[in-house]
């Protein structure tokens, strides 16, 4: 079977390839187009690792088929950072150390991202269930809920 | 290198005669959440995968004329949560469908997938029975309408014709003192396959309940609509001794499996815990204070 053709854009740039039919959007992000920042943890959708958003929705690239970009809005990892400056989110997980090996952050990032977003003042226990679908095996997640509630207080201020 | 075709028409006659044509071979895309991971694990082995995300009518959600709402069965969870007039009428149906899966499984998962994946303990499944919701259904043969709980036919399999699609959910308008409810009963917080679930939709005029429907999830081999328990709710107050024998109804329906998330005896006496919880929470939403 020939190879789809995929016109999408991907952090706000056009991009095109070709993949098979039950190609991953995870599988082409990875392999043919290089975006390594997100990782594929279970391929079942539990773990949260591979998360990027669709029109600003975040789902599991595992889940989904290459395919299904034709005429999206997808965003990655490689997105988060604006050249060399890091997004709040960013700074606040290095400054915390709300990280330990690094396989779970981009996608507990990307959703954070997501959530703030939506809700810039969300409570505790807003951001564990917001979090619930991003397994994280070595920090306990204590130390990133309390940076993404950080991260929300300080650019509350800042928009001050 | 593959053999599957991937297909996304943007009509529904284009989706029917792409999926009749697949002859058996062929699986519809909705959300992909069990799809795919069916293909990764090697249970499914699609010819043809018929994406219908495409498709206008399948992924909106509009009011009906008489003041109900058709709901696409390619919408996901998140756009359902985020239909504040549709949370607002059926917040039962919202929370049900809001808790299948993470946050980004909600960017996918779809009631239409729920549903088609056959599995009893679907939740949304429970609180679209409880709504009184009816399925569209388009096949080779043309349209065709389903109350939702004669879909299901076991776990896995459907009462649906070779070809056919489920397009939507219709839920009927709401009158006032109209409430629904949602609950499922987990091991853990959140993310996990409900041992027991129950949907509860009713109506309360004066302090009566005038109208009742309760469904029932991963206790029989499909999601039951639980007309006994209904009947003890219709004309009460909703005082214990109705409660009580509602509560009776659920557990009697109850053919469960004895499995490591629930023995039967655990799933029989939860269905009966949860239908009072539900109700509660149903009939404050009513209205009833």
């Amino acid at each position: 079977m020939a190879k789809l053709h995929v016109s999408t854009t991907i952090n706000g740039e056009p991009q095109e390839f070709l993949c098979d039919a039950d190609q991953s959007l995870l599988d082409v992000l990875r392999g043919p187009l290089g975006l390594t920042g997100s990782k594929e943890g279970c391929g079942s959708g539990d773990c949260g690792a591979c998360t990027v958003t669709v029109n600003g929705r975040i789902v599991c690239s595992c889940l989904m088929l290459a395919a299904e970009a034709e005429g999206q809005q997808i965003g990655t990892i490689e997105g988060m950072a604006e050249g060399d400056h890091l997004h709040p989110l960013q700074q606040k997980f290095l400054e915390m150390a709300a990280l330990q090996c690094g396989i779970c952050t981009p996608g507990v990032l990307m959703a954070a991202k997501a959530l703030l977003e939506r809700n810039p003042d969300p409570t505790e226990h807003e951001v564990r269930f917001w979090l619930a679908g991003n397994l994280c095996r070595c920090t306990g997640y204590d130390k990133i809920i309390r940076a993404v509630m950080e991260t929300a207080a300080d650019m509350r201020g800042a928009a001050r | 290198m593959t053999d599957i075709q991937y297909l996304a028409p943007t009509t529904l006659d284009e989706a029917v005669r792409a999926f009749a044509a697949a002859a058996g071979k062929g699986r519809i895309l909705a959300g992909g959440t069990d799809l795919l991971v069916q293909m990764r694990a090697g249970i499914a082995r699609p010819g043809t995968i018929v994406d219908i995300k495409k498709i206008p009518e399948m992924t909106a959600i509009a009011e009906t004329k008489d003041g109900g709402f058709r709901i696409g069965a390619a919408v996901a969870g998140a756009v359902l949560r985020d239909h504040a007039k549709l949370r607002k009428a059926w917040p039962g149906v919202v929370e049900a469908a809001n808790l299948i899966g993470s946050t980004q499984i909600q960017g996918r998962a779809t009631p239409g997938g729920n549903l088609c994946n056959g599995s009893p303990a679907g939740d949304s499944v429970p609180a679209m029975v409880a709504a009184a919701a009816v399925v569209t259904i388009q096949g080779p043969k043309g349209r065709r309408e389903l109350p939702v709980e004669k879909v299901p036919k076991g776990p896995g399999r459907l009462n649906l014709e070779p070809g056919e699609i489920v397009v939507s959910f219709t839920l009927p308008p709401r009158p006032k003192g109209s409430g629904d409810a949602y609950l499922r009963m987990i091991p853990r917080t959140e993310m996990d396959i409900a041992v027991v679930g129950c949907g509860v939709s009713l109506t309360i005029e004066k302090g009566v309940c005038t109208a009742a429907r309760v469904g029932l999830g991963a206790v029989a081999p499909t999601v039951l609509l639980v007309e006994d328990a209904a009947k003890a709710l219709i004309g009460s107050k909703l005082d214990d001794a109705a409660l009580d024998k509602a509560a009776k109804a659920c557990s009697a329906a109850c053919r469960p499996i004895d499995d490591k998330r629930g023995t039967i005896a655990y799933r029989t006496q939860v269905a009966g815990v949860l239908l009072r919880r539900t109700t509660a929470i149903a009939a404050e939403r009513a209205g009833r204070k």
